[in-house]
């Protein structure tokens, strides 16, 4: 089953195209990596997707329903979620606040003003339960502003899965990170998108080949990859557009 | 609009109403202000609690998230316009009590109850009493009561020391007096408010000290551009001051620039305590958490 498709997406910023035609095909439950050199559109291409700008041409689809040109909000109650590079959390509530807002929606709770917080227990049951996953219930009334970077990205993660969403987009979650943190951060992403369809833009060479079941490459906003880590490092079209002939070389003969 | 439909808005006179009007109710005419008084003050408690209880409702906490970050509200399923849209329709009803109440007080209504002066006080005061706490804003109101009855009372250039409070809150506690207080709870919960009450009360006798010089200079330039003809002399909290003599110039400007000096030194002190204090809280935090 296709959990995602993009077809013939196209992107133009006043006279510039972003994104020149990509296309795309994720199945369910796969984990996929999207590569590429910088300013390459692989923000962008998450952008598109998760509505935050509308593609100037082409379809999305996310399982039965088409997407493009639809809201955030719409999108993400179709079950798509995503994250940022750069944190975008709520600074001024607590950890557990923080998660507490972004399931409510998923259980039904949408704009009421007649019910209190503290009675909805299964609200307050499944916030509890992800601040147990992202390891942060020990910093569970402490300020979102307050909390390390490192805790920062876990609960942006943490935002991204909570509306229990099926298709998951991360972009570049290890931005910033040590090489002990970035380690124990893709264990927890492993935990936490367990049987989910995943999208991670990366650019650790490490994490993209520890955790994709595939890679997509993208280049000049194009797709020009996409198919199992092997055979993305084999690929002499990858090698040439990605790596540069020289690394490409050195990488063969080690 | 009240000048273009004066027929309807009644122009510059604005629309009067008559609040004892009617029956009498179990004795209650509205007549002495003591009833007005109560009447108001029963609908305050009960608008109070019901905007405390807002605030721990689902769409009172999404209101916190639109608040903080309009942006990701949008990817947790969202709408940010619509959330608005209600917090206004609930603002607008709270409003709404308000203006009644306001209008059964002052039994007149003019177009200047809907203008940008009045609106831009409440904001302003807000925003002093620190508009990210629910106690914020009231203390913000009784501020600006304060205000507008004594502080007009005592001198006529009040509204440059308004403006000058807005603006050292801007620059140095822009989370308002409300969040001064959330810092010094913080300390005292963790037992060191004692330590620093002694910078305080430095911190506040230079503060003042300097106020006094800064502020005897303000009275003599508002005093030789409005009272010129009653002579150059005005008297200051108890003291003679000649604005047209030397005299009194320097001797303002020597308590005001000690008082400066002074406070600069304390501050000094009272920074280092302050963050020494800091330190000891989020060490006590981690030996918390590892216990």
């Amino acid at each position: 089953m296709i959990a995602l498709e993009l077809k013939d997406v196209r992107k133009n910023f006043g006279k510039t195209e972003i994104i020149r035609g990509a296309n795309l095909q994720v199945q369910a439950g796969e984990r996929v990596a999207i590569i590429g050199p910088n300013g390459a559109g692989k923000s962008t291409l998450f952008n598109l997707i998760s509505g935050r700008f509308a593609p100037s041409s082409g379809e999305i689809w996310l399982g039965q329903h088409r997407i493009d040109g639809k809201k955030p909000f719409e999108i993400n109650r179709l079950g798509l979620s995503r994250s940022f590079q750069i944190t975008n959390i709520f600074p001024k509530l607590s950890v557990f606040e923080n998660l507490r807002c972004a399931v409510l929606w998923k259980l039904g709770y949408k704009y009421t003003f007649f019910k209190f917080l503290a009675n909805l227990d299964d609200a307050n049951e499944r916030a509890e339960q992800l601040m147990a996953q992202i390891h942060l219930d020990k910093k569970r009334d402490v300020l979102a502003i307050n909390l390390t970077y490192a805790e920062q990205r876990a609960l942006e993660i943490g935002i991204t899965i909570a509306g229990g969403a099926d298709v998951i987009l991360l972009d570049e979650p290890t931005a910033g990170m040590s090489k002990s943190e970035t380690k124990r951060f893709i264990q927890l992403i492993r935990e936490v998108t367990e049987g989910k369809t995943l999208l991670t833009v990366e650019h650790d060479m490490g994490v993209v080949f520890g955790l994709a079941d595939k890679i997509a490459v993208v280049v000049y906003g194009e797709v020009i990859a996409f198919d199992t880590p092997e055979a993305v490092r084999a690929n002499a079209r990858v090698q040439e557009a990605y790596l540069g002939s020289h690394v490409a070389e050195h990488q063969a003969a080690a | 609009m009240s000048w273009m439909f004066s027929e309807f808005f009644g122009g510059e006179a604005g629309v009067s109403g008559n609040r004892v009007v009617g029956q009498a109710f179990w004795g209650i005419t509205y007549g002495p202000p003591v009833q007005v008084y109560y009447l108001t003050a029963a609908y305050s408690f009960v608008c109070v609690a019901l905007m405390f209880a807002f605030t721990r409702t689902p769409l009172g906490r999404i209101l916190n998230a639109v608040r903080d970050n309009p942006e990701r509200v949008e990817f947790i399923g969202y709408n940010t316009q619509h959330v608005r849209y209600l917090s206004f329709i609930i603002a607008g009803f709270f409003a709404g009590i308000a203006g009644g109440l306001a209008t059964i007080n002052f039994e007149i209504v003019t177009a200047e109850v809907v203008g940008a002066g009045r609106s831009g006080a409440y904001l302003l005061f807000t925003y002093l009493g620190g508009a990210t706490f629910f106690f914020g804003p009231i203390i913000g109101a009784i501020l600006m009561v304060l205000a507008f009855v004594l502080l007009s009372e005592f001198t006529k250039a009040w509204l440059l020391y308004l403006g000058l409070i807005f603006l050292f809150m801007v620059m140095y506690a822009p989370g308002g007096i409300a969040s001064l207080i959330m810092m010094n709870l913080r300390l005292a919960s963790f037992g060191r408010l004692r330590q620093l009450w002694v910078a305080y009360l430095g911190l506040a006798c230079t503060a003042l000290l300097g106020l006094a010089g800064a502020a005897a200079m303000i009275e003599m330039i508002y005093h030789l551009q409005l009272n010129a003809a009653m002579g150059s002399e005005l008297k200051f909290a108890g003291v003679m001051l000649d604005a047209g003599s030397l005299h009194s110039w320097f001797g303002s400007a020597f308590v005001m620039l000690t008082g400066v000096g002074l406070f600069e030194v304390t501050r000094r002190q009272f920074t280092h305590d302050w963050d020494e204090s800091q330190v000891f809280i989020e060490k006590e935090i981690k030996r918390r958490e590892a216990l």
